[in-house]
């Protein structure tokens, strides 16, 4: 060998019995975080839409605040998959020449489209405060106020009505973006897994409950990941609050175990969709028994046993639903609950798309994937655990530039 | 200030304006629907020109009849007439305009891909005069007893 | 409270108008350019047989391949590649592929019982089946890979994203990412040769007429006859896409 080749996905492939020559694990683990991310997302925001859409008053807070984090989520979505491409410059040409027969075609209109709806919705949301802004920050001197006082110039776009009428029009404007919102993120994700159901040739995937599993999963995890930070930002703010009197401690505990005991009401109505579904999936596949249940069971309850059943179901799904379910729940307790949670969907979403490609088209092999977790070139970075790990610290970075100007916490009682 | 409400949609308006004014500049002109349908003929037209223009590398024994005619005919009379001079000698590209001599593979890999001995009783392949790589003169070149263009065993 | 309602509905109605717009004006054609589709009926589809009874499995097919369409030769990947299937006895299968073939099979399998009596052993080329459906071009999101009027399935390599959802695709795992165009790979029937009217590199280098490439619409061509009046099977026809390539001597464990 002279030069040195890099064949995508020979690196992290071992393979076992037959495979065909050209197969590897092509879709690795960035294709993992993707429908994660975009699942997160959906979640969020359909969150949000609880209290603008259908005004459950009770989760008000935490509408505010998980809007502005799917906001922080949204580019974080596309970033999986500009890590994957062989070709990121070519990022776009979805949007150039869509070809509509594929599931990934449209994914640069509905991602686009759902981003306008966020952004229009978050401007409603905050225009008023903009305006505020604007007028505080004029007189003032220095240069960093200046700086600030242009920008949320720009970002009123020009609209400085802030009279009773016109903001009652930012409210119903709220309720009808949040309206069509719903569907739009639903789309969104159930089309992620649509991407993956609609694959004819992977036994594993093609599944036309795939759609609805993916939005399910994608809701609870959404939830899960607005209740953890919401915890995690409150109890920032007990800590401090509580050097100064204990009486405000008590008072934001005392919202905080209200607020965590309410919303994780609708985080179990979701897990336990998701969970109906998947198994509905499993005990079909194995009741019709078709020509790939052969190696789907020695795949499901051999090879992946530990990552489906153990960590997935069980540890993901079966303990945090008893640690939510037992009466008198503790931030502690949701805590746990909550990071498990997280961790069931992932591993749901490994199993997936990992676990569809742990098998050989012939049938009559397996594939094994190795992440690469040191880095030794680009392609292991972008496609090995650093990758990951970069796109799952983002939307925290994006999420705490974003609160600077949009600030998502205060409370408003 | 008539109404504050459809600013946000003018932003996306111009948005959309510039991804297709973006999209006029970056697709190839000859973009479209070429083929049966949307489904399976989408694409630039000239991809298929590109394809028809990549350089052929193999060119048949004819192409070495032309100046070799006295190996070529030694080889037409034999069993092994059966094979192109390229799968030995290697692909010609443009060996007759540019004549450099062609890398002749003489290794028992080679002889070895049709002539190891496997014990098919339905295949084609046990039929072939075949030995055992490990028992038939491991060290030697197969061309020093065997003649290649034209054997007789 | 009226009058913004139906501000209301003006913004969603001119929304929703302007989300549909960009998809309208992407996917609806010129008359001309539909006109221009549908006329070019060309009199050509390409074609493949391949008789696995008289492969023996020597890999010049697969060596040829990869020179002529410059897929880098030590690379585990490969457009063509030959399958060898051994049954013993004791009812097992074991089947190999040891670099596609490249080099021919030169030992035997290697978790083959040497004392096993082989009841059948053959050997099964693969390559793409310029299907007549291909699930690879319907996934393609940005029209990258496309099927030419005369049936086969190529890749622009200057449009390609390579995204891998034409490789997650296919059913029959012909196509790769190349190693150093970094776009998405695969067997083309050796399109640059069959338009000049020679046959593929496979079937030039193949000694024992395992593989042969003809012209389906031409009923006087040999592949064609062959395919009209013998018994002849495709792989994998459970999926649909209706695969062109055609075999003789298929047998119930090939895959």
């Amino acid at each position: 060998m002279t030069e040195q080749l890099f064949v995508h996905g020979a690196e992290w492939t071992v393979k076992e019995l037959f495979c065909y020559p050209n197969e590897f694990i092509y879709w690795s683990i960035q294709i993992v975080m993707y429908p994660y991310m975009t699942g997160l997302v959906a979640g969020a925001f359909v969150l949000s839409s609880l209290y603008h859409v259908f005004g459950q008053n009770d989760i008000k807070d935490m509408a505010r605040f998980s809007l502005v984090f799917s906001l922080a989520l949204l580019p974080v979505a596309t970033m999986p998959l500009l890590m994957h491409l062989q070709q990121p410059l070519r990022a776009m040409e979805p949007l150039f020449t869509p070809h509509f027969t594929s599931a990934i075609a449209a994914f640069g209109i509905v991602f686009s489209t759902y981003a306008f709806i966020v952004l229009s919705e978050i401007w409603f949301v905050y225009r008023k405060y903009f305006v505020e802004q604007v007028a505080a920050l004029k007189d003032q001197a220095g240069i960093g106020n200046a700086i600030k006082c242009r920008l949320y110039r720009i970002l009123t776009i020009g609209a400085y009505d802030i009279s009773d009428e016109a903001v009652a029009k930012d409210h119903r404007a709220v309720k009808i973006l949040a309206g069509i919102g719903i569907p739009v993120a639903c789309f969104l994700h159930g089309y992620a897994g649509f991407i993956f159901g609609s694959v004819k040739a992977n036994a594993l995937w093609m599944s036309p409950l795939m759609p609805v599993i993916f939005i399910m999963s994608a809701v609870v995890s959404g939830i899960a990941l607005c209740m953890l930070t919401y915890i995690i930002i409150m109890e920032w703010q007990k800590f401090w609050a509580g050097r100064k009197s204990s009486a405000t401690a008590e008072q934001i505990a005392g919202a905080e175990i209200d607020m965590i005991t309410k919303t994780s009401k609708y985080l179990l109505g979701f897990l336990i969709a998701a969970i109906t579904l998947e198994l509905l999936d499993l005990i079909f596949r194995g009741y019709t028994a078709m020509k790939s249940w052969d190696i789907l069971r020695s795949v499901m309850y051999g090879k992946d046993f530990l990552n489906i059943f153990v960590l997935q179901y069980g540890l993901g799904n079966l303990v945090p639903f008893i640690l939510l379910l037992m009466p008198r729940l503790t931030i502690r307790r949701a805590f746990v609950a909550l990071c498990l949670v997280l961790f069931g969907v992932f591993m749901m979403r490994w199993n997936v798309v990992i676990g569809g490609q742990a098998f050989s088209l012939s049938f009559a092999g397996y594939m094994h994937y190795h992440l690469p977790i040191i880095p030794h070139n680009l392609e292991t970075y972008k496609e090995g655990l650093f990758g990951a790990l970069t796109v799952a610290a983002t939307p925290f970075v994006l999420f705490w530039a974003i609160n600077k100007v949009v600030p998502s916490l205060k409370s408003t009682n | 200030m008539k109404n504050h409400v459809l600013r946000p949609l003018w932003v996306v308006i111009a948005l959309i304006v510039t991804v297709l004014l973006v999209r006029k500049v970056m697709v190839p002109a000859d973009f479209g629907v070429h083929g049966r349908n949307f489904t399976y003929g989408f694409h630039r037209l000239g991809a298929i020109d590109d394809w028809k223009a990549f350089p052929v590398k193999y060119r048949g024994r004819e192409v070495c009849a032309e100046c070799h005619e006295d190996k070529t005919a030694e080889n037409a009379s034999g069993k092994h007439r059966i094979i192109q001079c390229e799968n030995c000698h290697g692909p010609v590209m443009n060996h007759p305009e540019n004549p450099e001599a062609l890398p002749i593979d003489r290794s028992r890999a080679l002889c070895l891909r049709c002539h190891t001995s496997l014990p098919y009783p339905t295949s084609k392949r046990g039929n072939l005069p075949a030995i055992d790589p490990n028992d038939h003169n491991p060290d030697a070149v197969c061309s020093e007893c065997h003649n290649p263009h034209n054997p007789d065993l | 409270m009226s009058c913004s309602r139906r501000n209301f509905l003006k913004t969603a109605l001119s929304g929703s108008i302007a989300a549909s717009l960009p998809l309208t004006m992407f996917r609806f054609l010129s008359p001309a350019q539909v006109q221009a589709a549908t006329e070019s009926k060309s009199d050509t589809r390409w074609g493949f047989l391949v008789d696995t009874t008289k492969c023996v499995g020597c890999g010049f097919c697969v060596k040829a391949c990869k020179l002529e369409n410059e897929v880098p030769y030590d690379a585990p990947v490969t457009r063509t590649w030959v399958e060898r299937y051994v049954v013993t006895k004791d009812g097992k299968t074991h089947i190999d592929s040891p670099k596609g073939g490249r080099d021919g099979f030169v030992a035997r399998h290697e978790d083959e019982d040497p004392n096993a009596e082989i009841t059948k052993a053959f050997f099964v080329p693969k390559l793409c089946n310029q299907c007549e459906n291909p699930a690879c071009v319907q996934v393609c999101p940005v029209g990258a890979t496309f099927q030419t009027g005369d049936g086969v399935v190529l890749v622009d390599r200057t449009w390609c994203i390579g995204c891998g959802y034409c490789v997650m695709a296919c059913p029959y795992g012909v196509r790769f990412f190349h190693p150093e165009h970094k776009v998405a790979e695969k067997c083309t029937f050796c399109y640059h040769r069959i338009s000049k009217g020679m046959k593929t590199a496979c079937v030039q280098a193949c000694p024992f007429g395992a593989r042969e490439i003809g012209n389906l619409k031409d009923p006087n061509d040999p592949v064609t006859k062959t395919i009209m009046t013998e018994r002849v099977a495709v792989l994998k026809d459970e999926y649909g896409t209706k695969p062109q390539v055609f075999y003789i001597g298929l047998d119930t464990n090939v895959r």
